[in-house]
């Protein structure tokens, strides 16, 4: 074995494919499921009354909300950083048995945690913060797990043969520190069993119950800060990582402006953490804060532009590369959606905007059109090209990825359509009075001119979600497809018809 | 001063020293173009291109590395 070449070791990124591509299909499935449940009532209790408990929205939210983001998205996270870590800092994952050692304990402490999510949400264990509902003890294994991924990510920097780190890289180290400063931080909380009550009970609830550490105005502040830079580190940091790399390498063009991209960076990393004021305008808070949250994400437009212009032109002169390429439409779209939604959410953090937008479905548009659009594709289009690397193969169909690109496109379209429609409905409807100051409105009226809407939107959600089916077993037949040589892995992707 | 109007000149102040330390760092990466190594930042580009593990990295650890 002396002689063989050192060659890159992709078990580990191999591994959190395969949990991309299942906890995506879990997420997706029911958030399409809870958004037909919005249209159509009836399917709260669609195995009976006596089930409802496990099939009503506010229980399956969470789920959908956390599969999506913490299982689809970190595992996507994950698995492109064991890919792309590796080859920017040339060095093999096969040279270190310690870090080959610490990461799949990542994965497969990972894939405990999230069983152990999944079956207390659906249990209906919760801590009831947005985005953070698991309990202590899972808190606790997803720190383990995020320390693990450190060690794997300096210790791969630690061996490294290239000395200059990789625009990349900066985005994957600003992805771990500032979720792990947002992850302690948000979920600092007590143990029932070690609180005493008011009226001096004492081991109060279930041994793994917590109550928060804030309250209040307090707890609203923490929690959007948390919130909100969750999108940060989660949705928009990790996927800039990934673009950064999967664009140029795949066109094989050199990114447009590498300036640029390092100025992007530090831009985004001031700014972005002072944005999520934005989320409590017209609550309890002080106004300033309110009106710095509001200036600071108008500001956030120039670094989120910066970044995504970047990769736009990065494919000047090459764009005939889109139209041959399904995989590079994945990501000029994932490009063009993050300009979108980067502009989009900008304009509703003005005051006087988000006083029609706040608490409406236009916020929920959002939201989709970002993580479709932008984190879905570009996780997509990373996985399609990781594909024939780490399987030698070439990948299935690339008339397919093509179908899939269309379905998904169109999905996105109607979600993102209906959304702006319904939300913008609704928060003329719930402000419109009369002479007197008397609301011109019920709740119920918005319900019945939304209905049309919210079917739209499940529609939406379903084509998107056929579409990662598609994905799924495209990259399923890609394990088994004709294998290719190493030549014909430097840029655009070996496809089959 | 009361410390409302501190905090505003405070604030009005560290704004317009980010704005000077932005502009900076724009006008020093275009007008050096290179790193305090003598490598030109574009070229930085080539970590993605030419990942191979036999590449020849764009600045190495050390110089036995190079080829």
């Amino acid at each position: 074995m002396e002689n063989r070449p050192l060659e890159y070791d992709y078990t580990v990124a191999k591994m959190f494919m395969l949990t991309t591509i299942v906890l995506g299909i879990v997420g997706m499935t029911i958030g399409v499921f809870i958004a037909f449940e919005l249209a159509f009532p009836g399917l709260n209790t669609v195995l009976g009354s006596g089930l409802a408990e496990y099939t009503n929205f506010s229980r399956l939210r969470p789920l959908h909300t956390d599969s999506v983001a913490f299982g689809f998205t970190v595992s996507g996270i994950f698995a492109t950083w064991f890919y792309v870590g590796q080859r920017v800092l040339k060095v093999s994952m096969a040279e270190s048995k310690f870090l080959m050692f610490i990461g799949k304990l990542q994965f497969w402490l990972y894939v405990i945690g999230v069983a152990a999510a999944v079956v207390t949400l659906f249990m209906g264990y919760t801590t009831s913060k947005e985005y953070a509902e698991f309990e202590w003890p899972i808190d606790i294994a997803i720190v383990i797990v995020w320390v693990l991924w450190g060690v794997s990510i300096f210790g791969l920097i630690g061996i490294r043969r290239e000395k200059s780190l990789y625009i990349s890289i900066w985005y994957y180290i600003a992805t771990f520190l500032g979720v792990a400063m947002l992850y302690l931080f948000n979920n600092m909380e007590i143990p029932t069993m070690l609180a005493t009550s008011a009226a001096g009970e004492t081991n109060i609830g279930d041994w793994f119950h917590s109550i928060s550490m804030y309250a209040g105005t307090n707890d609203a502040l923490v929690q959007w800060w948390y919130g909100h830079n969750a999108v940060a580190f989660v949705f928009t940091v990790p996927i800039i990582a990934m673009i950064y790399y999967f664009l140029p390498k795949e066109s094989g063009q050199a990114i447009y402006s590498y300036k640029l991209s390092l100025l992007s960076f530090w831009g985004l990393m001031f700014v972005y953490l002072w944005a999520g004021g934005h989320h409590l305008l017209y609550s309890t808070v002080p106004d300033w804060m309110q009106t710095m949250g509001s200036i600071f994400s108008v500001i956030l437009i120039l670094p989120s532009w910066g970044s995504a212009i970047n990769m736009l032109l990065t494919m000047k002169g090459e764009w005939q590369q889109v139209a041959a390429s399904p995989l590079i439409k994945f990501m000029v779209l994932a490009s063009t959606f993050y300009m979108f939604s980067t502009l989009e959410g900008p304009i509703q953090a003005i005051k006087s905007v988000n006083a029609i937008a706040h608490f409406t479905d236009w916020i929920v548009g959002h939201v989709h059109d970002g993580t479709l659009g932008w984190v879905g594709f570009m996780i997509i289009a990373a996985l399609y090209h990781m594909a024939p690397r780490v399987f030698k193969r070439e990948l299935y169909s690339k008339s397919l990825m093509a179908a899939q690109f269309w379905i998904q496109t169109l999905g996105i379209v109607l979600y993102f359509t209906s959304m702006w429609i319904a939300g913008i409905t609704q928060g003329m409807m719930w402000r419109a009075h009369d002479e007197f100051g008397n609301l011109a409105y019920s709740f119920m009226d918005t319900v019945d001119v939304l209905h049309p809407y919210y079917a739209l939107r499940g529609t939406g959600g379903l084509l998107y979600l056929i579409g990662f089916f598609m994905f799924a077993y495209n990259i399923y037949k890609t394990m088994s497809s004709r294998p290719v040589e190493e030549s014909e892995l430097q840029n655009a992707s070996p496809m089959g018809a | 001063m009361d410390f409302n109007e501190f905090a505003a000149y405070a604030y009005f102040f560290l704004v317009v020293f980010l704005v000077v330390v932005t502009y900076s760092y724009v006008y020093h990466l275009y007008t050096k173009r290179k790193d305090s190594s003598g490598v030109d930042y574009e070229h930085y580009s080539n970590m993605a291109l030419k990942d191979d593990i036999g590449d020849t990295p764009v600045k190495p650890v050390s110089k036995s590395e190079e080829k």
